[in-house]
């Protein structure tokens, strides 16, 4: 094992939640309904290959990208189009899928001649015509991978610090090798290198993987994610490009150039306060959450939301919906739609978690913190400053980052920094700041400005 | 009972709902609201979990700080008072003739403020924000305790309208209002802001009765005959909270513990304040020069003005190394224009003007430099894109 950094991180909180999930596995439920949202691909405008009423195959592509037709998101179950949902201006939301239980599959040739010149190209096709390709994202802004481009770097986390965060090392022991195999496929595609990113106090068996750079991460949410790594050891210029994918991606397209059949293996956690019994479930991109929201005991006496990824940066979901694309985890939590009297004098309701000084919660949530989506006041004008920094391990100046989107100020976001960041990063801030600003919506909006605007 | 009264209010709001006749006056009615409830808004986009503090916490953290100054303010009112009259006196007496005094210049304050916030808010279609609360109790804090009520109205509704909301409202303002308000009324009225029969309570009424603040004394070349402690505790004639920098400690204490107050706004300030001072006693060529260093921090408003005005959040500067040059620099102007400019011994109100008005600027240097290392990094690795 090879490090090349370390890297401590200073800012920024953990926050403590109660209902993690448990260290078991469980692998035979199989629910028979499932959806692909084209909403899961930030800046992806889907155009239509099935339609309703279509049979598919694991592998059978569904859409594909309108800028990039070459990328196409395939079915990962077999049996039927059920129906397609469009909202407003026909815009096209989910795809439900019946499956047939047959598991029929697409099966491409994974053979390699020795030597081979094309081999790049040859691979980089292959997880274009399998479907394995949209998981990869590219930075800057966080869009699925460009096939057209050699990334500068590649950069997996394999930590993750957000609330009620999930254990990869857990999750990827049993495909070691899928995963070595998907990091060798991955070192061909970068013209530079690999990097691996372990947490320093447990690097679990990530430590043994070959041919790849490794560093140290340490610190407080958010250190796990994977923008905080990029900007201490490769920060985004313009004009440069770097891939990221999780780690769990990592050991599908392992498996893909093992077997020839695209691998939409997602294993999440069922976790959350209302989750009686918390733990991990293997199964497929895009399953219906019901029969493991059953399984996992999720409190049926109150009002819960479902969030596919964590309480921070999730996306909400009907608890009648399905897993999303990329997340490992799915949060539950109660409903916050109730008055508190008095609620903002300070030192009052303690439980509530904060990260403010005008609050006791460090002492009363010692043992983790019940958490629920009450906004805990209303939105308002910025007036409190230097919060935001606190919570924001860059060399980045985020208020004012997010006042140059606001303004639509497209010098000012690229000489502040908006190449280097995603919405995501964002998502303490929108937690901890006093104003109750949507920093990770008002950051989208610029992003997507950016997209339209420079590409 | 919590019940009934929210089952009440839900009863009144209904008419202010959309499409309802009362529909623009909304803002109003919340107003009233979500200070009995924190209301049961759920989040919609962004993080689905959020912190418990929000701008009301801050402010009402604000005001518990101010809370130990105004307090001692009412009773310092009453004291000076006393004191000069020769009637004897308790507490109570004091803090009641205090009382009788500076209640009314507050509730005129609150009144006048708040309705214009009300109806700008209105016409807007705006949430009433929460600054007011803070800026409406400033206000009558900084003001000589016999200023009429009227002038109070005029230099509150000035303050609001001109240096507030014409910038747009809450959060825009380039000036800290309080402070606009005290100027207004300083440059209005100047007989009722300045001299030695404004700063004791009845002297405008009684000739027996006088009083010059510290450094207006010092300004006209005369000797103090108050003591160090006297300063330091506040007994003595001043704006009516200004006075005691012990409790003005104690208000610093709690800000910085919350976190609610920029600590480096405080220090750094205080260190420009120290520096400035300390380079004058070496000088030393008048009274207010030879004026100890450290006197010149615990007399008149600076204490006052550094914790609870210089460290306005959005008049100051916003970012970190721009608290400490922002903080520094009114330091130095504050005890600066003391010095130089007898007409004004005070120097801490137009020092923090003065400063709320670079503080963009200090930022905008500031931010420069962060966006020019971005760049200088971008040209290093050659990848420059023209675009």
């Amino acid at each position: 094992m090879k490090l090349t950094k370390s890297i401590r991180i200073k800012k920024g909180a953990n926050l403590k939640i109660i209902g993690e999930a448990s260290k078991i596995l469980k692998k035979n439920i199989l629910p028979s309904i499932f959806s692909i949202k084209p909403t899961d691909f930030f800046g992806l405008i889907p155009k239509l290959i099935v339609k309703e009423g279509d049979k598919v195959k694991v592998g059978t592509p569904l859409f594909y990208s309108k800028e990039n037709p070459e990328i196409t998101i395939v079915s990962p179950i077999s049996g039927s189009i059920k129906s397609i949902i469009r909202g407003a201006k026909r815009k096209i939301l989910e795809l439900i899928i019946d499956s047939d239980s047959k598991n029929l599959k697409i099966k491409h040739d994974v053979t390699f001649q020795e030597n081979d010149k094309h081999e790049v190209q040859k691979i980089k096709n292959l997880l274009l015509i399998s479907g394995c390709w949209p998981f990869l994202k590219q930075r800057p802004y966080g869009v699925i991978a460009d096939p057209n481009v050699s990334p500068k770097a590649i950069f997996i986390s394999t930590i993750d610090k957000a609330p009620l965060g999930v254990d990869y090392d857990f999750i990827l022991k049993s495909r070691i090798d899928d995963f070595q195999l998907g990091v060798n496929v991955l070192n061909k595609m970068s013209s530079g290198k690999v990097f691996l990113g372990l947490d320093k106090n447990f690097r679990g068996f990530f430590e043994k993987i070959k041919n790849v750079q490794m560093y140290d991460v340490q610190g407080p949410h958010p250190s796990g994610d994977v923008s905080f790594h990029i900007h201490k050891i490769s920060p985004i210029n313009p004009g440069e490009k770097i891939w990221t994918i999780n780690p769990e991606d990592v050991a599908n397209i392992g498996s893909f150039f093992k077997t020839g059949n695209y691998t939409p293996t997602r294993t999440i956690a069922i976790a959350g306060s209302v989750v009686k019994e918390p733990k991990y479930y293997e199964t497929i991109i895009g399953s219906e959450l019901k029969k493991f929201m059953k399984d996992s005991k999720v409190d049926n006496n109150i009002q819960v939301r479902c969030i596919n990824g964590n309480v921070l940066n999730g996306k909400i979901e009907s608890s009648d919906g399905f897993i999303g694309y990329f997340n490992n985890l799915i949060s539950i939590i109660p409903e916050g739609n109730n008055y508190r009297m008095f609620g903002w004098l300070p030192f009052v309701d303690n439980k509530i978690l904060s990260l403010s000084n005008t609050s006791l919660s460090w002492l009363f949530n010692r043992n983790g913190s019940e958490v629920n989506s009450n906004l805990n006041g209303e939105e308002r004008a910025l007036v409190v400053t230097g919060e935001m920094e606190s919570f924001f391990p860059m060399d980045i100046y985020p208020m004012q980052l997010i006042k140059a989107c606001l303004a639509s100020d497209i010098e000012k976001m690229e000489g502040l920094g908006i190449y280097e960041v995603i919405p995501e990063d964002f998502a303490l801030i929108d937690f901890s700041n006093t104003s109750k600003i949507e920093a990770q919506e008002i950051v989208r909006q610029g992003i997507e400005l950016m997209i339209k605007e420079v590409g | 009972m919590k019940n009934f009264l929210r089952n009440k209010i839900d009863l009144i709001k209904r008419n202010f709902q959309k499409g309802e006749k009362f529909e623009k006056f909304a803002p109003a009615v919340n107003a009233f609201d979500t200070f009995l409830f924190v209301p049961n808004h759920t989040t919609q986009k962004g993080s689905h979990i959020r912190d418990a503090v929000d701008l009301k916490r801050t402010m009402v953290t604000v005001i518990i700080a101010l809370m130990p100054v105004l307090i001692y303010g009412i009773y310092n009112t009453g004291y000076q008072y006393y004191i000069q009259t020769g009637e004897s006196f308790t507490f109570l007496d004091a803090f009641y003739h205090g009382s009788l005094k500076i209640i009314p210049m507050i509730i005129v304050s609150y009144v006048v403020g708040l309705s214009i916030e009300f109806a700008f808010a209105v016409y807007r279609g705006h949430e009433v924000n929460e600054g007011y609360l803070v800026t409406g109790l400033l206000i009558p804090m900084i003001m000589p305790v016999d200023i009429p009520l009227w002038m109070v109205a005029i230099s509150v509704a000035f303050a609001v309208l001109i240096a507030k909301e014409a910038f747009g409202g809450t959060g825009m303002n380039i000036l800290n209002p309080a402070l606009t308000a005290r100027a207004f009324a300083f440059f209005a009225y100047p007989t009722y802001m300045s001299g030695n029969k404004v700063w004791v309570s009845e002297a405008s009424n009684v000739d027996s009765i006088s009083g010059e603040t510290i450094l207006g004394y010092l300004a006209a070349g005369q000797n103090i005959d108050y003591s160090v402690m006297d300063m330091f505790m506040g007994s003595i004639p001043g704006s009516i909270a200004e006075t005691s920098t012990f409790w003005v400690i104690i208000g610093a204490l709690i800000l910085v513990l919350t976190g609610v107050g920029s600590w480096r706004i405080i220090v750094s300030g205080i260190l420009g304040g120290a520096f400035m001072g300390f380079i004058f006693n070496l000088l030393g060529l008048n009274p207010l020069m030879e004026f100890s260093w450290i006197n010149h921090l615990i007399v008149g408003g600076f204490a006052f003005g550094i914790v609870f005005m210089a460290t306005d959040p959005v008049s100051a500067a916003q970012t970190n190394m721009g608290k400490w040059i922002y903080g520094f620099l009114v330091g130095v102007f504050c005890i600066m224009i003391r010095v130089f400019n007898p007409a004004y011994p005070e120097g801490v109100m137009l020092a923090i003007l003065l400063m709320n008005v670079f503080a963009p600027t200090i930022d905008h240097y500031v931010i420069n430099l962060n966006i020019e290392r971005r760049k200088k990094r971008w040209s290093q690795d050659n990848l420059v894109k023209t675009i």
